[in-house]
């Protein structure tokens, strides 16, 4: 096991910013910690507003204010709470963790999150908790940000003074891994086990750490989670859209003047969204919801909005909230290839599939990522092996991946033609980061 | 006869292609030897092949099931 290899936070300069009326981050600006005196004067006590509310009829809040998780999935929240509460009984308690690993390299908002208002995801671990009876939760934090980790650290001790820790929360470092943030992964590390995903089912939510039924849910909703405990679902739905309520934090990153984490409505248009980070018209391509995400050219990104059900119509999906503009100068063939090649290398090793699919995938990929080479590559295999591979992995990694290759082949159909005829549009730039590959850890 | 649904465990399977070999209505084998199933029910003409493929399966990952294989696109799976 190599925790060496952890880098600090170096490759995203964080900043925060917000478009329409920010909900997380509103009150103090700037990227100042929260402390627990300004945020009770803002807020109030969480679980003295939750009051006596039954656990049933705080489950119900969630559910009606159809808060969606924010960690990639979108599963509705309300839904697993109900999951998980109705799996907990008499010695089988419910166990909750807050997923803030951020394993995605494009992301910062997680830790973001973190640094600024850490009080406002401890009210949200608090409130799940008391929703679905907990003795203990825990909360899997990023390495990549040592500010994050202090913020939550010094919020716990400010809170614990304070006797407002009702369910202790044990802070766990995540892997350092990609792989590492997946759910099931998380657990195995939780537990003291390697960062590798198991076979589901059983969920998480049925039969998760220790094999009790446990919520994993990502820091960001439970943020959203505690505001909707004091405000009401009918708040909560105010912004946003009608299937995807309230909303989101994004980071944006690539050739903008202001990269960092913003939070806006769901819906917002995606052009609005890189307005407000200062795009340059050099931007030619967008890559969406991050290293399982999906490349989508500049023309049709006028047309699309920040939500679910309008990134579909072209096949993307905010995932975790990454936007990264790419310049015309670099290569979406070349600057994916180096993606593809790192996600390979970041399999946690465990299926045949994905251990050797994925390999071979980026192998062809680099292939075609250079006109010396491209002519020789074996596009008609490329793509089988796209489709045999999909869905053969205990976790979702190889399917990322391979929506990642997809889109590039789509979008980037002219560069890898003019490839093959043995010239370069572009060249490598390094837009998307890339953290040393990890060790493998089993 | 009820259906039943071939369910591979990629973990556990190290792609010794036994499967492939006894099955080969129902499973082939990918360019680098390891199965795929068809998802659809097997047909009973060749369910005792079936149950003889999953008992011949060296670490056990093949396994005859009542209910289909889930994808694991399931929006319940991955990241909170």
């Amino acid at each position: 096991m190599n925790l060496a290899t952890a880098a600090t936070d170096t490759d995203l300069a964080v900043r925060g910013g917000v478009l329409g009326s920010p909900r997380l981050l509103a009150g103090p600006g700037g990227d100042i910690t929260e402390s627990l005196a300004s945020h009770l004067d803002r807020l109030g006590d969480p679980l003295g507003a939750v009051g006596t509310t039954a656990p049933r009829e705080l489950i119900q809040r969630i559910r009606a204010s159809g808060l969606r998780g924010r960690g990639g999935g979108g599963f509705p929240v309300g839904e697993k709470l109900a999951v998980v509460a109705a799996g907990a009984g008499v010695g089988n308690r419910a166990v909750v963790v807050a997923n803030a690993s951020e394993s995605e390299p494009a992301s910062a908002k997680d830790r973001f999150l973190l640094s600024v208002r850490p009080h406002l995801v401890i009210d949200g671990i608090e409130v799940a908790a008391r929703a679905v009876g907990v003795r203990q939760a825990y909360i899997c934090v990023s390495q990549r940000s040592e500010h994050a980790v202090f913020a939550l650290r010094q919020a716990l001790l400010e809170r614990r003074e304070a006797r407002l820790l009702p369910v202790p929360i044990e802070v766990v470092l995540a892997a350092p891994t990609f792989v590492g943030g997946d759910e099931t992964a998380l657990l195995n590390w939780i537990a003291g086990g390697a960062p590798s995903p198991t076979v589901v089912p059983p969920l998480p939510a049925h039969k998760g750490l220790t094999g009790r039924p446990t919520l994993v849910q990502n820091a960001e909703s439970l943020a959203h989670l505690a505001l909707i405990a004091r405000f009401g679902p009918g708040w909560f739905r105010r912004v946003g859209t009608e299937e995807e309520p309230g909303t989101m934090l994004v980071t944006v990153s690539g050739c903008v003047t202001s990269a960092g984490v913003y939070e806006t409505p769901i819906g917002t248009h995606l052009e609005d969204v890189l307005e407000a980070s200062g795009w340059s018209v050099e931007t030619e391509v967008i890559l969406v919801g991050g290293y399982f995400g999906s490349w989508v050219r500049r023309q049709d990104a006028r047309e699309m909005s920040l939500s679910r059900a309008s990134l579909a119509s072209c096949g993307a999906s905010p995932g975790a909230g990454v936007i990264l503009a790419l310049p015309k100068s670099a290569c979406g063939v070349k600057e994916t290839a180096e993606v593809v090649d790192w996600l390979s290398a970041e399999s946690s090793g465990q299926c045949g599939p994905c251990v050797h699919g994925l390999s071979s995938v980026a192998a062809c990929l680099a292939q075609l990522a250079s006109p010396a080479s491209a002519r020789r590559a074996d596009l008609g295999r490329l793509l089988r092996w796209c489709a045999e591979i999909e869905g053969r992995g205990a976790c979702r990694h190889p399917d990322g991946v391979i929506k990642l290759v997809r889109s590039c082949l789509q979008v980037f159909a002219t560069e890898v033609e003019a490839h093959r005829s043995g010239r370069c549009l572009g060249s490598f730039e390094g837009w998307l980061p890339l953290p040393a590959t990890t060790q493998q850890v089993r | 006869m009820k259906s039943l649904y071939l369910h591979v465990n990629p973990i556990t399977c190290a792609g010794h292609g036994l499967c492939a070999e006894l099955l080969p209505e129902a499973v082939r084998l990918d360019d680098w030897g390891y199965p795929i199933v068809d998802p659809s029910p097997v047909s009973p003409r060749i369910q005792g092949h079936a149950r003889r493929a999953v008992a011949a399966c060296p670490t056990l990952a093949l396994a005859l099931r009542s209910a289909p294989a889930r994808g694991v696109t399931s929006p319940q799976r991955g990241e909170s």
